[in-house]
């Protein structure tokens, strides 16, 4: 009993580990795509910011450098998506693709040139990676009667000691379920992804606001691929996103284009992924050992399934993915 | 309306220019509009109408001239500083975001603040007041894509009034309404008009014109070619400037003389894509040598009808006999291409997206439907001369401009779209013609030009089902008029019988034909 509570527990832990980068891509997106820019360059843009987050952290020691880094080198990346796709009303698929195979190239080549150590960076000490944050009370918990043993782990493996961009991304969720319902920048960024025109003529610009929102989707990509370098990991590695902008696009889907629906999908997907870790060579009842190649496929197969079948119909924003151009 | 020097006019422009590309869309539009008066600008398609309210509305920026307002220049680069020159304007198309409330749409773009909260309360007090002094009713809290779209229009006006507009202009604002809408509308304008507002209404509808505004504009291939007021005009006045031309409004024909039944159908129905039924039980009979009009609301089913009929889209229902031989049952000859081979001939409501290819060439838009014609191929390839040849014979015969085979579908106008659509089906000479919104979008000449050759048609002794929102193209043209209301033809009338009043009421559901 007391050791499934403490596996749930670690579970938990682990999901929103993983889910915390997911959230960052998929909320970054939602900013985007309710503004009716696809993007499907989250992939590189989170890889840009890994990159150089871990390389400017590992230059000067400094992660909040490297932060900076990150979101710079992504919300420059967030521009020339913008910059085809807005002002130049290129295709917005194309665009995002594009930005994702260059990083995908140019992120190891500067790698190389930078370290010389085969397309990474070397690994981060610990004063290099973005600080947990930890907290007190942990003993004093604990010694409570009847609660301490219940809250106490909770309290221990949860809340305690989460990295400082677990925090930011918790904001993140509340204030932008804010900024969606209760603010005039919200109500214009949905406006301006349903009926662009609707926008032009209440005399507001149209390209100003997708900028805005293109944006905002590069700095919180950038800091989910700081995340990943710096917080979770230590160290820049080669195609280290692995599909995670893809994945945050299908929670996006999957969440229907809301920010609620939207963070529950981040936080499914993270923990069939922590199952998933902990099912590698655990032999299973009936079965046995699943290779650990079909255990890893989990969230993939899950994803696929999900929003083959389950989602029901997604009403994406309807000039998503539409340049805007004004009739005569 | 006299002009006081004291006084200068609400809205004036000053010899506007504008391009687009090589059409000179305006050219040196001049007119005003005095302070508290209702004005049309009326015109044909593309006569620069909409350009010019556009220009003024900063939605479209103008090559060159001047737009004054109470007699000051104003620099008009965006909708906003139209709106802050107290300019508002309702689009044709609305330009309303669908899944959000009246209030928020509203809101948008003068929300009063960073956050929405007291933006909101504010705006619900303001248009009580505005609801109230104009009747301008509408459920605040209602998501706007589920209101009928005279109360999105309504949510429009609404819009423009919160942001202090004391000029508003409406593009072709009674297209998409029933008579009552109509009405209802009209008497918000002339509310508006006691108010001290002034209204520009931008129209092709000459009735509305005569019977609404005090001044009128008529524009003419981007030319203001005359400012008159509406008390010593006519009709026939009014479109003669617009066209260049004398225009017959009514429609000459001897009366039918109707034959055997072409088309007959019972019991019919259809459901759209979604699996909603839309024409519940319809029965009719079209007889050789007679145009029957299908009136009604458009939405009411008689699209879905149109295309039943056409083969496009699957019985759920009924019986239909084509000259007395039942083909409900055989579904291997109801269909599309089936239907051609029995003389069925359609012009479908949607002529770009049903009629035409538009990325085709005139030549191949014409024989849609008909490739496998061997008169139109060789033993492997198309006969490209034939086609030519064809296509060149209908364009002088319809009056068809360029008259280019070759250009794309996409570059003609409206008018000789349909032209291309219309000659394509007459030509082949069919027994039973399926019209469907035949002048939709098609302006006053060639509306007069579609019209006689149906009639013709009609006289040749060929059956015509008419399908249209244009009352007054369904009493110009039909030998009986059937009304349609919510999936079922609710009364038959003669054209004599039918007066606007009486057909607007059956379109409502309001009355049946008893």
């Amino acid at each position: 009993m007391e050791h499934a509570f403490l596996v749930a527990l670690l579970l938990t832990d682990a999901t929103v580990r993983v889910a915390t980068p997911l959230v960052l891509a998929a909320f970054a997106a939602l900013y985007s795509e309710r503004a009716g820019v696809v993007d499907i360059g989250l992939e590189g843009k989170m890889l840009a910011g890994a990159f150089f987050a871990a390389a400017v952290a590992s230059s000067t020691g400094n992660p909040w450098l490297g932060l900076l880094a990150a979101v710079a080198a992504s919300v420059g990346l967030a521009l020339v998506h913008g910059f085809a796709c807005i002002t130049h009303k290129g295709n917005q698929v194309v665009s995002g693709m594009a930005v994702n195979i260059l990083v995908a190239g140019l992120a190891p080549t500067l790698a190389y040139a930078w370290f010389r150590q085969g397309g990474q960076t070397p690994l981060l000490p610990g004063e290099a990676r973005l600080p947990q944050i930890h907290l007190p009370g942990v003993e004093a918990l604990a010694g409570i009667p009847v609660l301490g043993p219940v809250l106490g782990p909770v309290y221990r493996e949860l809340i305690d000691d989460a990295n400082v961009l677990v925090w930011l991304t918790v904001l993140l969720v509340v204030a932008t379920h804010w900024v969606f319902t209760r603010s005039r920048f919200g109500l214009r960024l949905r406006a301006v992804g349903e009926n662009p025109a609707a926008v032009d003529t209440a005399g507001l610009s149209v390209t100003r606001l997708r900028y805005q929102a293109v944006v905002v989707t590069g700095v919180l990509t950038g800091i989910a691929g700081a995340y990943l370098s710096t917080a979770h990991g230590a160290g820049f590695v080669r195609d280290m996103t692995a599909g995670k902008g893809y994945l945050a696009l299908a929670a996006l889907i999957f969440g229907k284009w809301r920010p609620w629906p939207t963070l529950f999908a981040c936080l499914l997907f993270a923990s069939t992924d922590a199952v998933q870790v902990r099912l590698q060579g655990v032999p299973l009842p009936v079965v046995g050992v699943i290779p650990v190649q079909f255990i890893q496929m989990l969230p993939y197969v899950l994803t696929v399934l999900l929003l083959a079948g389950f989602v029901g119909r997604a009403v994406a924003p309807r000039a998503g993915g539409i340049p805007y151009v004004k009739e005569r | 309306m006299p002009e006081s020097p004291q006084t200068p006019p609400a809205l004036e422009t000053r010899n506007v220019n504008k391009w687009f590309g090589a059409n000179h869309a305006n050219r040196d539009v001049s007119l005003a509009v005095p302070k508290g008066t209702i004005h049309g600008v009326v015109g044909e398609n593309g006569a620069g109408k909409s350009t010019i309210m556009s220009i003024v509305y900063g939605y479209l920026p103008a090559d060159s001239g001047a737009i004054l307002v109470d007699g000051r220049p104003v620099a008009v680069r965006s909708p906003r500083d139209a709106l802050a020159a107290g300019i508002g304007m309702v689009h044709q198309h609305f330009m309303l975001v669908d899944p959000f409330t009246v209030l928020e749409n509203v809101l948008l773009g003068a929300e009063g603040g960073v956050t929405l909260a007291a933006g909101m309360a504010r705006a619900r007090a303001e248009l009580a007041r505005l609801a109230r002094d104009y009747g301008l009713e509408v459920d605040l809290d209602r998501p706007v894509g589920d209101l009928p779209v005279g109360a999105q229009q309504r949510v429009e006006i609404l819009k423009a009034l919160y942001r202090g507009a004391e000029i508003l202009i409406l593009d072709e604002p009674t297209g998409v309404l029933t008579p009552q809408e109509a009405d209802h509308l009209f008497r918000i304008l002339r509310a508006l008009r006691e108010q001290g507002k002034t209204i520009v209404i931008i129209t092709h509808k000459l009735r509305e014109i005569m019977e609404l505004t005090d001044n009128v504009t008529v524009m003419r291939r981007g030319q203001v070619v005359a400012n008159l007021a509406t008390a010593g005009t006519s009709r026939e006045e009014l479109a003669e400037l617009m066209v260049g031309r004398k225009v017959l409004l009514r429609v000459e024909k001897a009366p039918a003389r109707p034959g055997a039944p072409v088309l007959e159908a019972a019991g019919l129905c259809v459901r759209d894509g979604a699996g909603v039924e839309r024409v519940k039980g319809v029965g009719l009979t079209v007889r050789a040598g007679e145009i029957v009009g299908i009136a009604g609301v458009s939405g009411n089913g008689q699209s879905e009808l149109l295309e039943a009929l056409a083969g496009m889209r699957p019985l759920a229902g009924g019986s239909v006999r084509l000259r007395g031989e039942e083909l409900a049952d055989r579904p291997a000859r109801f269909t599309a291409r089936g239907l051609r081979a029995l003389g069925v001939g359609h012009v479908p409501e949607d002529r770009q997206r049903v009629g035409l290819v538009t990325g085709f060439e005139a030549q191949e838009c014409a024989i849609l439907g008909h490739q496998g014609d061997p008169a139109f191929n060789g033993r492997f390839l198309m006969d490209r001369s034939a086609l030519f040849d064809r296509c060149a014979a209908e364009m002088d015969a319809y009056d068809i401009r360029p008259r280019d085979p070759r250009l794309p579908a996409a570059n003609f106008s409206g008018g000789n779209q349909q032209k291309i659509v219309l000659a394509r089906e007459i030509e082949r000479n069919p027994d039973l013609l399926l019209v469907g919104q035949p002048t939709r979008g098609v302006d006053i000449g060639a509306i007069e030009f579609i019209h006689r050759r149906l009639v013709a048609l009609r006289d040749q002794g060929k059956a015509i089902l008419l399908v249209s929102v244009e009352l007054d193209e369904i009493r110009a043209l039909s030998d009986r008029i059937l009304v349609m209301f919510d999936g079922r033809l609710v009364g038959e009338l003669g054209p004599e019988e039918a007066d606007e009043r009486r057909l607007g009421l059956m379109m409502a559901g309001v009355v049946d034909a008893a």
